[in-house]
């Protein structure tokens, strides 16, 4: 038998078939392992919530929300968009495969397309296999790189590029001057990268201290590009020297309120 | 003719720029102090410590940044360029262009909260490359004027930090401005651009990740810079055990067309070397030289300190190619020792990098329409080195010439006094003085105290609970008044409290905030403004103290403040209101020396409109420069040297005393009283300040058969010889060093080599086929000197290097001078036999400095020269105020730098001479006479001459002279009796901070 993924479905509250919500004989009772979580809109869709859902063991994620340009909330659904695209970026970092990760669009009564939408996506996680997450031994690397970008996710600077993306590109900025999608998505992938090793830094050193090399060996980086980040870390008071070792100092996590 | 105009714009805010600036504001006129960049301090600012005193650079510096930022006159037009300069001397009209810097310079308070949340990061050009900073910024902590600024080439304008701003003082609309001044007189000091060490390739700078800059190193080595101040390799973050230092990367290289020699980098790299086996003692340093040029005051001596003390190793050798080790990411380094090549692997290499003139010389030097050399520096005499090729442009600091900070700060001063001595006659037109109310009488009043707390936005706000600590402030006896500001600094809340003070009839007022160091001014100002004593007022630094260093323990924090607060609320009940006595000043100068510093210094003070009386104890003026006869330059130093004193002699406000000498010196800054013997005729001067110029001497050598056989001679001796034709020799030996950098003069002439380069290039135009050799031990052609020694060399002198191990050795041969020479390319001792040896001789400290000290009461180095107040920033002041110094009386020196440092004294004098009275400090020491028992232990301690014993009741006490007391205390912590006290830090004062700090327990303990 083909493997059954577990999967968390993300609905919003409009685009949500009325059969799940009432008499349970829709299309959707034909995959069991998936679960509903509704939302008003999915514009709601914290990338941390994402992140936790995958540290929980699913499989996959599925986010459904109203076709553009439509949205009950006026646009919360591409301010989803945006949110998921930035997560599915963090995501293939981590080593868990973006594809678990899915957004697709559905009004309430297009049940049949709910039901391709959820065959498809099931179909391609169980091509997947299992999480690497999922079950008693999940994966320890992945688990520390989604953990990694589950602290990104809560930073401000993520949320913010997140959050101004659309405006940004759409209205223009300060300066009444439109930016580039390119360009934006040039800033936007150089954050993830930077917040993306720094987060898995301090998660690092967050019980013992290490050093450049150690850091560097494994995250598979160039030691130069640690340093930078050690840098950065420093500066913002996240990360302090605790010992030299030898020609190695060695970094500690600072406790941060 | 129009009346002149009496500001000046000074181009350039490094610290050349900032001197100027301060010594024209404190003339007495308006000075707009402009740079490209969003905040002054230049390079000094990324420097990690200075040489040779090894202080911190951004310690002693900040002072004046913030003397600068503050200053009344002064007008800081960052993030300009100029676009045009029309007009002359005395009235130019200069337009300017500002960039925006979309903050409001008003408003904004410095608090950093935007760039703690600024999305965008970029390369942080401060740290060179070595860290990322957001694209709101300031360029580092300290900076002034503290105001953010945004990279707009960074910038997505994505909108935060408005929205973070709680000043509201970010502006993206703003737009380019055009500025016009008028001006008077206009000083260059844009400073020096880095040579980019990529132009040598065979260094592997930019490929080799662990080949670094010497500025990338002063980083590297800085406590705030990137690593924290660890020395560590950019490749992998580890400690590097082998460090070595490439000399002369883009200076003395007429591959890439930069033949001079950059001044600064054997110093700095000796320092970098020093401090950075400070760091790491187990560190190994390794300077590849070709000449060690430490020529400058003491530096010879920090120089043996690092050999010595510190075992940095001196391999002298040009590098030709640096190669990396795959794996290590080390280097090899490849040199020449002892004619072998040889390979050395280090962790760390690096170069020290050479100065470029200023990357928009070309331009500036179009639109000002001055002559640059062919280097690209600004162009300038040997007999007028501040004055650039236009009437009333000038220009100071490494624009000139590559050179160190104490000479750039003497040349700054030195370019003040020559701006401000063609618009004398405008003096104080432009300036402004602020007219207070009367002074409210708090006597007899209960202590009536407003306490204002500050958030600064989050920066305390966000750690100390600021409300809480209010609330608890209000408890505390005498508190008549408390609240919480967002910025108590903000211009807005300086209403406020202007406004309270007189609601709430307060007398005395706290502000807990920031360090007194930065804000105290301000706050003095607005309780002043209200009506109060400054002395009213006190800090309590909760930010420093509590906030940023308990960042993350909000509790601890706040109890710490609430301590805090309360201890200064102690002391405040026991404030006094002092008063700010104020000193006559007469209005004429002193100088002590007729040669051509101390007539340069009369001039310049005359030229400003201040009396001045020179003192000579020749019978004719001109000093050393009367024995100089050709210059390197095509100047003619006799014509000059006649035209200088027939200045002197005709301008009716100099009074020459010639024959004449000290014999008393009395009083203080403003009120000298001095009397002169001239052939044993007394006369007695009043005067307001004195400038040493008391020169040097020449060494009399006992070396080499001096004296004993007459065709050995000095370079003077041979020089006259050159000059009155009474030279015929076909072989001559010079030999340097004489008398300089041994056991009994250890320190280096300085002016020596470069003599010698000038003898021996006048021999080949006189008489090319007589062979010259130059025995040296290091060629110190510094700066542009370099291409006079370059033409020696290729005019066939022959330069042959000696130790101390193998020193010449000269005998007297059936009547022929036989020299035997240690040949270190061929490693044998060749014998040469010289029709003429020409010694080229130590300059040694004046013999009367000793007695001239001590009647000023100023200090000798331990090499017996005069020793100015600071070696880096205070390089013609003493520290007793009122006495400058120049010339070689402070140090040996070229004719440029003689008139520089003439031109600086006389600046320096005029900040005092043109001030009709001094305010001086009130929070000084006090003697309570009825308690002094005359044991003089406060005069010895005291290290600005500020105490004198009087007779009172014919027994000697002690009499604090105000004028010159800086009120340090240190006088009234060693009085026996207890009869001094320390005004404003008094004994119950202090104390009752102390019992109050100790109070309460505190929760943490």
């Amino acid at each position: 038998m083909m493997f059954r993924p577990k999967i968390v479905g993300f609905l919003c509250n409009w685009s949500l078939p009325q059969e799940v919500n009432t008499t349970g004989t829709g299309i959707i009772q034909g995959y069991p392992k998936i679960r509903i979580v509704r939302v008003m809109c999915i514009g709601r869709i914290d990338p941390v919530i994402v992140l936790e859902t995958f540290v929980k063991g699913a499989d996959g994620v599925l986010v459904i929300g109203c076709h553009p340009p439509d949205c009950h909330y006026i646009e919360g659904n591409l301010q989803a968009e945006r949110k998921i695209k930035m997560l599915k970026k963090l995501i293939s970092r981590t080593g868990l495969e973006p594809e678990r990760l899915r957004l697709d669009w559905a009004y309430a009564s297009e049940t049949e397309l709910f039901a391709t939408i959820i065959d498809d996506f099931r179909t391609q996680v169980a091509v997947l296999g299992p999480s690497p997450l999922a079950g008693k031994k999940p994966d320890e690397n992945v688990l520390a790189g989604i953990m990694a970008a589950k602290a990104v996710t809560g930073d401000s600077r993520l949320r913010t590029l997140v959050g101004r993306e659309k405006e940004l590109i759409e209205e223009g900025n300060v300066y009444n001057e439109k930016v580039e999608q390119e360009e934006f998505d040039e800033v936007m992938n150089e954050s993830i990268d930077e917040e993306y090793v720094r987060s898995r830094i301090r998660l690092l050193v967050k019980d013992r201290p290490m050093s450049v090399e150690g850091l560097a060996r494994h995250l598979g980086l160039d030691p130069k590009k640690v340093l930078r980040h050690i840098v950065v870390l420093r500066h913002r008071g996240l990360v302090a020297l605790d010992k030299i070792e030898r020609e190695d100092p060695l970094y500690i996590a600072l406790e941060v309120t | 003719m129009k009346d002149k105009v009496g500001a000046v714009l000074v181009v350039g805010g490094g610290i050349a720029g900032i001197q100027a600036s301060l010594d024209l504001a404190n003339s007495g006129f308006r000075v707009y102090l402009l740079d490209e960049s969003p905040s002054i301090g230049g390079t000094m600012t990324q420097l990690d410590k200075t040489f040779p005193t090894n202080d911190c650079a951004m310690c002693i510096l900040a002072p004046k940044l913030v003397m600068a930022g503050r200053h009344p006159n002064i007008e800081l037009i960052m993030g300009a360029e100029i676009k045009s300069v029309e007009g002359e001397e005395g009235h130019f009209q200069v337009a300017l262009v500002r960039k925006p810097r979309y903050i409001d310079e008003e408003k904004c308070t410095g608090c950093g909260v935007c760039a703690r949340k600024c999305p965008i990061e970029g390369i942080d050009e401060f740290n060179e490359g070595l860290g990322e900073r957001t694209a709101i910024y300031v360029k580092y902590p300290q900076a002034v004027p503290l105001v953010y600024a945004i990279d707009r080439d960074k910038c997505i304008g994505c909108g935060t930090c408005q929205e973070v701003c709680k000043a509201g003082a970010v502006k993206y609309d703003e737009k380019e401005k055009r500025i016009a001044l008028h001006v008077g007189s206009i000083i260059l000091s844009p400073g020096f651009e880095e040579f980019d060490p990529k132009l040598k390739g065979e260094y592997g700078y930019g490929r080799y990740s662990n080949v670094v800059s010497s500025i990338e190193f002063e980083r590297i080595l800085s406590a705030s810079g990137p690593y924290g101040g660890i020395v560590l390799r950019p490749s992998d973050g580890k400690v590097p055990r082998k460090i070595a230092f490439i000399q002369c990367v883009g200076s003395r290289d007429a591959k890439i067309g930069n033949n001079y020699c950059s001044s600064a980098c054997c110093m700095y790299a000796i320092k970098e070397a020093i401090i950075a086996k400070e760091h790491n003692p187990d560190l190994q340093c390794t300077i590849f030289f070709m000449d060690v040029r430490a020529y400058g005051k003491e530096f010879d001596a920090y120089y043996n300190r690092a050999e010595e003390e510190y075992g940095v190793k001196f391999v002298r050798s040009r590098v030709p190619q640096i190669g990396e080790v795959l794996e290590s990411q080390n280097l090899l380094v490849k040199y020449v020792e002892d004619e072998n090549p040889a390979t050395e692997e280090f962790n760390l290499v690096v170069l020290s990098v050479g100065m470029r003139p200023p990357k928009h010389a070309e331009e500036l030097a179009k639109t000002l329409d001055i002559k640059l050399n062919k280097y690209n520096f600004c162009s300038s005499e040997t007999f007028s080195p501040l004055e650039t090729s236009r009437p009333g442009i000038y220009v100071c600091g490494a624009f000139s010439s590559p050179k160190d900070i104490p000479e750039s700060v003497a040349q700054a001063s030195g370019a003040a006094a020559k701006a401000a001595s063609s618009i004398s006659s405008a003096r104080e037109m432009l300036t402004t003085v602020k007219e207070y109310p009367p002074e409210r009488d708090v006597s007899g009043e209960e202590p009536r105290i407003g306490v204002f707390v500050c958030h600064c936005g989050i920066n305390i706000g966000g750690v100390v609970n600021v409300p809480e600590v209010v609330e608890y402030v209000k408890t505390l006896p005498n508190v008549a008044y408390a609240e919480h500001n967002l910025y108590t600094c903000s211009e807005d809340t300086q209403k406020r409290i202007h406004e309270i003070i007189k609601e709430h009839n307060l007398n005395r007022v706290v502000v807990a905030s920031c360090t007194p160091r930065t804000h105290e001014p301000l706050f003095r100002e607005t309780v002043r403004e209200a009506g109060l004593n400054i002395y009213l007022f006190e800090m309590a630094n909760i930010r420093d103290q509590c906030s940023w260093v308990h960042m993350h323990e909000h509790e601890e924090a706040t109890e710490k403040a609430k301590d805090l607060v309360r201890s200064i609320v102690a002391k405040t009940r026991l404030l006094k209101p002092l008063k700010k006595p104020m000193i006559d000043v007469t209005p004429i100068g002193l100088v002590i020396g007729g040669g051509l510093s101390g007539m340069t210094a009369a001039l310049e003070l005359a030229k400003q409109d201040f009396e001045a009386h020179l003192v000579e104890k020749e019978k004719e003026l001109g000093g050393h420069l009367r024995h100089i006869h050709y210059l390197l330059g095509s100047e003619d130093p006799q014509e000059r040297l006649g035209s200088i004193i027939k200045e002197v002699t005709e301008n009716e406000k100099i009074h020459v005393h010639l024959n004449s000498e000290l014999s008393d010196v009395e009083g203080y800054v403003g009120n000298f009283k001095t009397t002169l013997n001239n052939d044993g005729e007394k006369k007695e001067i009043k005067h307001g300040v004195v400038i040493v110029a008391t020169g040097a001497m020449e060494y009399n050598p006992n070396e080499y058969l001096y004296g004993v056989d007459e065709r050995v001679v000095t370079q003077r001796e041979l020089e006259e010889r050159l000059t009155n034709g009474g030279f015929n020799a076909k072989t001559v030996v010079m030999i340097q060093c004489v008398g300089s950098r041994n056991g009994e003069h250890p320190y280096c002439s300085r002016i020596c080599c470069s003599q010698a380069v000038k003898n021996a290039l006048k021999i080949k135009e006189l008489s090319p086929e007589t062979d010259v050799y130059v025995l040296y031990k290091d060629m110190r052609t510094y700066g542009f000197l370099e291409d006079y020694y370059r033409e020696a060399a290729s005019k066939g002198v022959l330069f042959i290097n000696y130790d101390d191990e193998n020193r010449p050795r000269l005998v007297q041969e059936n009547g022929k001078l036989k020299l035997t020479v240690w040949e270190p390319v061929i490693k044998t001792w060749t014998p040469i036999e010289p029709d003429l040896l020409a010694l080229s001789v130590a300059t040694l400290p004046n013999p009367d400095n000793e007695h001239i000290a001590k009647m000023l009461k100023v200090p000798l180095s331990k090499d017996k020269f005069f020793l100015e107040a600071h070696m880096k920033l205070r390089p013609v002041d003493f520290a007793t105020e009122g006495i400058f110094l120049c010339g070689l009386a402070h140090w040996p020196k070229s004719i440029e730098e003689s008139i520089s440092q003439a031109c600086a004294a006389a600046a320096r004098a005029a900040t005092i001479l043109s001030k009709e009275a001094l305010e001086v400090e009130g929070a000084i020491a006090n003697v309570n006479e009825d308690f002094c028992s005359g044991c003089k232990i406060c005069e010895s301690v005291c290290a600005y001459n500020a105490i004198e014993m009087k007779e009172v009741d014919g027994k000697p006490r002690a009499h604090v002279l105000e004028a010159l007391c800086k009120g340090c205390g240190v006088c009234g912590s060693s009085c026996p009796t207890g009869a001094i006290s320390m005004l404003n830090f008094t004994d119950d004062q202090i104390l009752a901070q102390v019992r109050a700090a100790l109070k309460e327990e505190t929760k943490y303990d």
